[in-house]
């Protein structure tokens, strides 16, 4: 274990990985790490327009997790119900890198919903925000789907995302954002 | 009917709504997990607010950010408005964004293009 542990730390510097967490993701956890995401950006110095585009794709990774973990229907202590974040800036880009255990019967809607997403030009992307944000059913807690489009739209990037099996109940979704 | 009067929080926006003035201002960030409840009061006092609206209606929104989940209530907000407006009372919807913050104002014209109520684009110097 204790090998293990500078394998961690030097894989983290070599990312410069300037966030990371691993486990149950609450509203009260989101609130500390967008107040501490937004004083490194300020330490940083950033730009506005970068600052903004960071905690706006952050938010809405973060809440991506959250929500989650909130509709799939998992026993407490269930290992399943964990997540891993971790938010890290090389050169000069941002890398938001997001990953969670997801059911295997909704593996195929959600990998359908992506690929439609990296399929639009950044103007149909328009469109389609417009059209899911008007006609779109939107969930209990206000997941309307319009996350993941907006995060395309607001990066200018395709959705970088990988589904790794685990066993015949789960699969592992990874997404890795730059911005 | 009694005002609002909602503090900002680091997730929620600040809002102001005296009916009497026909005064309605949207202000800070709106990123919470559960837009829904947050929004909710607001747009069932804009419903009542619809059936006697003053000569004048103006809404000032003036975000700093707000997330997807918050976009569909804001749309909701303005579904309300449009009622407003519809229903031939005067209404003035200015969208303040800042400067250099492009985002901010492409998510007024999209809202703008879902919504038949003139929007008013205001640039604000950071």
């Amino acid at each position: 274990m204790m090998l293990d542990i500078y394998d961690f730390y030097d894989k983290m510097e070599r990312n410069n990985i300037l966030l990371s967490f691993k486990g149950d993701i609450t509203s009260e956890l989101l609130t500390s790490i967008l107040q501490i995401m937004e004083s490194k950006l300020e330490n940083l110095q950033e730009e506005p327009k970068v600052k903004k585009k960071v905690y706006n794709v952050l938010v809405e990774c973060l809440q991506n997790l959250y929500h989650h973990m909130d509709e799939v229907d998992m026993v407490k202590s269930d290992k399943t119900r964990s997540a891993i974040f971790m938010i890290g800036k090389l050169e000069s880009r941002y890398n938001v890198i997001t990953g969670n255990y997801i059911r295997k019967e909704n593996v195929e809607l959600l990998s359908g919903r992506l690929e439609k997403i990296n399929a639009l030009t950044q103007d149909q992307l328009k469109e389609y925000y417009k059209k899911v944000l008007a006609n779109g059913e939107m969930s209990a807690k206000g997941g309307g789907g319009l996350g993941m489009i907006d995060i395309a739209r607001k990066t200018g990037q395709k959705l970088n995302y990988n589904f790794m099996p685990i066993d015949d109940q789960y699969a592992f979704f990874s997404l890795n954002i730059k911005i | 009917m009694e005002k609002i009067l909602i503090e900002p929080t680091p997730k929620t926006p600040s809002i102001n709504f005296d009916f009497n003035q026909g005064l309605l201002e949207i202000k800070g960030r709106s990123i919470p997990e559960n837009s829904i409840e947050f929004y909710k009061p607001l747009v069932e006092s804009l419903e009542k607010y619809g059936s006697t609206p003053g000569p004048t209606t103006t809404v000032n929104i003036h975000l700093e950010y707000f997330n997807t989940s918050s976009s569909k209530c804001i749309l909701d907000v303005f579904k309300k408005l449009e009622a407003i407006h519809k229903n031939g009372n005067r209404l003035v919807i200015n969208w303040y964004y800042e400067q250099d913050d492009e985002d901010m104002l492409e998510a007024g014209e999209d809202y703008q293009a879902i919504i038949n109520v003139p929007f008013k684009m205001m640039q604000v110097e950071e």
